[in-house]
C-alpha cells in the first residue's frame, strides 16, 4: 500500500496523539455551538452582571494584589521540576549492565545537593503558609 | 522529497490511520460515557456513605440522570457577565477539557491496544496533563470574580507543588524497568510482580498527588464550596460549567488509569490476560473502575485539608520522602536486594505507630483554664 505520509517514524508515532487532539476539540467546541445555539437568551441587566459575592455589591476589579507566597511556589515548582525531568534519562538508563553501582553513586551527589537546596528552602520559611 | 525519509518503511498506510481513527473514536466515546456515568455514581455513592437514596429517577436507579443533565445544560442560558474577559473566558472550559482527553493517548489497554505507544511514555503523560493547570487558572483570572480568582491561585499553586512529586514517585517505577514506554511498564509488571509491592511508598504518594492533582477531597481548595462558593468556575454557567465538571471528571479516569498502568499491573492479572485482548482491557477496566470508586469514596469520608497543611505536607514531607524513595530504589536495585525498598515505608510506619503510642501514653495535664466570662453590663 501506498504510503500517505512519509516523514520520520518518531512522528508518526503522534498521528493519533493529534486526532484525538481535534477531536477533543471539537467535542468541546460543538457541546459550546450547541448550547449557544439551543440555550436560552435572557436579558443583561446591572445585578446579573456583577461578580458574585454572596449578595454584596463587589467594591473593586477582582484583579488586585494577591499573596507574594503564590509566586514563591511557582518560582520553587520551576526549580524543582527541572531537577525531576534530569531524573527522567538517569532512570531511563539504570538498567544498562554494570553500570549501577557507578550511577547510584552519582545519584547520591545530585541528590544531595537537592535535598541541600530543599533544606535551605524550609528552613527559610517559603513554604510556610502560616506564618507571618 | 527527501529519499532517505521516503524509504522509511514505518509510514503510515491508509489501513493504519484508519485503525487509528476508530480506536481514537472508541477510546474517546468510551471516556465520555465513563465520565457521565461517574458523576452518577458520584452521586449514588455519596448517598450511599449518607444513608440516603441519591438520584432514582430518571432510568433504572437514575442511571439516565447524566442525559437529563446533559439537556438541561444545552438549554439553560449561557449568562457571560460584561466584567469577564470575554474571550479567555469563553476558550478556559476547552483548555481544561481538551488535556484531560488527549491524556489517555499512551495507556496501554491490553498488549497491543493502545492509542499511541509513544517513546517518551509517561514524560508525555506528565506534561499534557499538567497543561489543565492553565484552563483553571485563565479560567478565574477571565472571570474577574474574587472567589473565582483565590480558587485559581490556590489551584495553581496546589498543582504544581503536587505535580513535582507526583514525578519524583513515578521515577522509582521507571528505574526498576529501565523504560519510559508504560507497555513496557506493565510487561515487567506481568513477569515479576505489581509495582504496589515493590514500590509502596511511591505508590502511596503517587495516589495521594494524584487526587491533588484532580483537585478532589481531601485536597479540594480551589473549589472548597464552604469559603469559595465553587471556586474557579462560579462565574461559569451553562455548557461552560458543564465542561469544567466535565474535566475533572475525565482527569478523574487518566490519574485512575495511570495509577492502574503504574503500580497495579495494567492489563495483567495472575496470567488472565493470556486469554486475549479482550480479557486485557476487561481487567484494566476492572482495576480502574475499582481505583474510581476509591475516588469517590474517599471524598465523601475525609474531611478537607487548610491550605497550609496542604503545602507543607506536599514540600516539607512528600518532597524529602520521594526523593528518598528514588535513592532507596537505586540502592536497593545496585545491590541487587529489591526488598529494600520496604525500608522506608516500614520505618515510616513504625514512626507513626510510636508517635501515637507516645501521644497516648503522655499525661495530658489538668485541663486548660477558661477565661471567665465577662459579667453582664446592666445599661443598654
Amino acid at each position: 500500500m501506498a504510503p500517505l505520509l512519509a516523514v520520520d517514524d518518531r512522528i508518526v508515532d503522534y498521528l493519533p496523539v493529534l486526532i484525538l487532539f481535534l477531536f477533543a476539540i471539537g467535542f468541546a467546541g460543538l457541546n459550546l455551538v450547541v448550547s449557544w445555539l439551543a440555550g436560552s437568551k435572557g436579558k443583561h441587566n446591572p445585578v446579573k452582571d456583577a461578580a458574585y459575592e454572596c449578595g454584596l455589591p463587589p467594591i473593586t476589579d477582582a484583579h488586585q494584589r494577591f499573596s507574594v507566597k503564590f509566586y514563591l511556589v511557582a518560582l520553587l515548582f520551576v526549580l524543582f521540576d527541572i531537577e525531576v525531568v534530569f531524573l527522567y534519562p538517569w532512570a531511563a538508563y539504570f538498567q544498562e549492565p554494570g553500570r549501577q553501582v557507578f550511577l547510584f553513586a552519582e545519584m547520591c551527589v545530585f541528590a544531595g545537593i537537592l535535598f541541600f537546596g530543599w533544606w535551605y528552602v524550609v528552613r527559610k520559611g517559603a513554604v510556610d503558609w502560616a506564618k507571618e | 522529497m527527501n529519499p532517505l525519509l521516503a524509504s522509511l518503511p514505518s509510514s503510515p498506510g491508509f489501513l493504519d490511520v484508519l485503525k487509528s481513527l476508530g480506536l481514537v473514536l472508541l477510546v474517546a466515546h468510551v471516556m465520555l460515557g465513563l465520565g457521565a456515568i461517574l458523576v452518577w455514581a458520584e452521586r449514588r455513592v455519596s448517598a450511599l456513605i449518607q444513608d440516603r437514596l441519591g438520584p432514582n429517577r430518571c432510568g433504572p436507579a437514575g442511571l439516565l440522570q447524566s442525559i437529563a443533565d446533559l439537556g438541561k445544560f444545552i438549554f439553560k442560558e449561557d449568562v457571560v457577565p460584561h466584567h469577564v474577559l470575554k474571550w479567555m473566558y469563553i476558550l478556559a472550559p476547552t483548555i481544561s477539557l481538551v488535556p484531560a482527553m488527549v491524556t489517555i493517548a499512551v495507556i496501554p489497554f491490553a498488549p497491543g491496544v493502545q492509542i499511541a505507544d509513544l517513546n517518551v511514555g509517561i514524560l508525555y503523560v506528565l506534561s499534557i496533563s499538567s497543561l489543565g493547570v492553565y484552563g483553571i487558572t485563565l479560567g478565574s483570572w477571565a472571570s474577574n470574580s474574587k472567589y473565582a480568582l483565590l480558587g485559581g491561585v490556590r489551584s495553581s499553586a496546589q498543582m504544581i507543588s503536587y505535580e513535582v512529586v507526583m514525578g519524583i514517585s513515578a521515577v522509582g517505577v521507571l528505574l526498576t524497568t529501565g523504560s519510559l514506554h508504560l507497555g513496557d511498564v506493565v510487561a515487567e509488571q506481568a513477569s515479576s510482580g505489581w509495582f504496589l509491592w515493590r514500590q509502596p511508598l511511591a505508590f502511596f504518594l503517587f495516589l495521594t498527588a494524584s487526587y491533588a492533582e484532580t483537585n478532589r477531597l481531601p485536597f479540594d481548595l480551589p473549589e472548597a464550596e464552604s469559603e469559595l462558593v465553587a471556586g474557579y468556575h462560579t462565574e461559569y454557567s451553562s455548557m461552560k460549567f458543564a465542561l469544567f465538571f466535565l474535566a475533572e471528571y475525565l482527569a478523574m479516569i487518566v490519574a485512575s488509569s495511570l495509577v492502574t498502568t503504574l503500580f497495579l499491573g495494567g492489563w495483567s492479572l495472575f496470567g488472565l490476560e493470556r486469554l486475549g485482548w479482550l480479557a486485557g482491557v476487561a481487567i484494566f477496566m476492572a482495576k480502574t473502575l475499582f481505583l474510581l470508586f476509591v475516588f469517590i469514596w474517599i471524598r465523601w469520608t475525609l474531611p478537607r485539608f487548610r491550605y497550609d497543611q496542604l503545602m507543607s505536607i506536599c514540600w516539607k514531607w512528600f518532597f524529602p520522602l520521594a526523593l528518598a524513595n528514588v535513592l532507596v530504589t537505586a540502592g536497593a536495585e545496585a545491590s541487587g536486594v529489591p526488598a529494600l525498598t520496604w525500608v522506608l515505608p516500614v520505618a515510616l510506619l513504625g514512626m507513626g505507630v510510636g508517635a501515637a503510642v507516645l501521644a497516648q501514653r503522655r499525661d495530658p495535664g489538668p485541663p486548660p483554664e477558661l477565661a471567665p466570662l465577662p459579667a453582664p453590663s446592666s445599661s443598654r
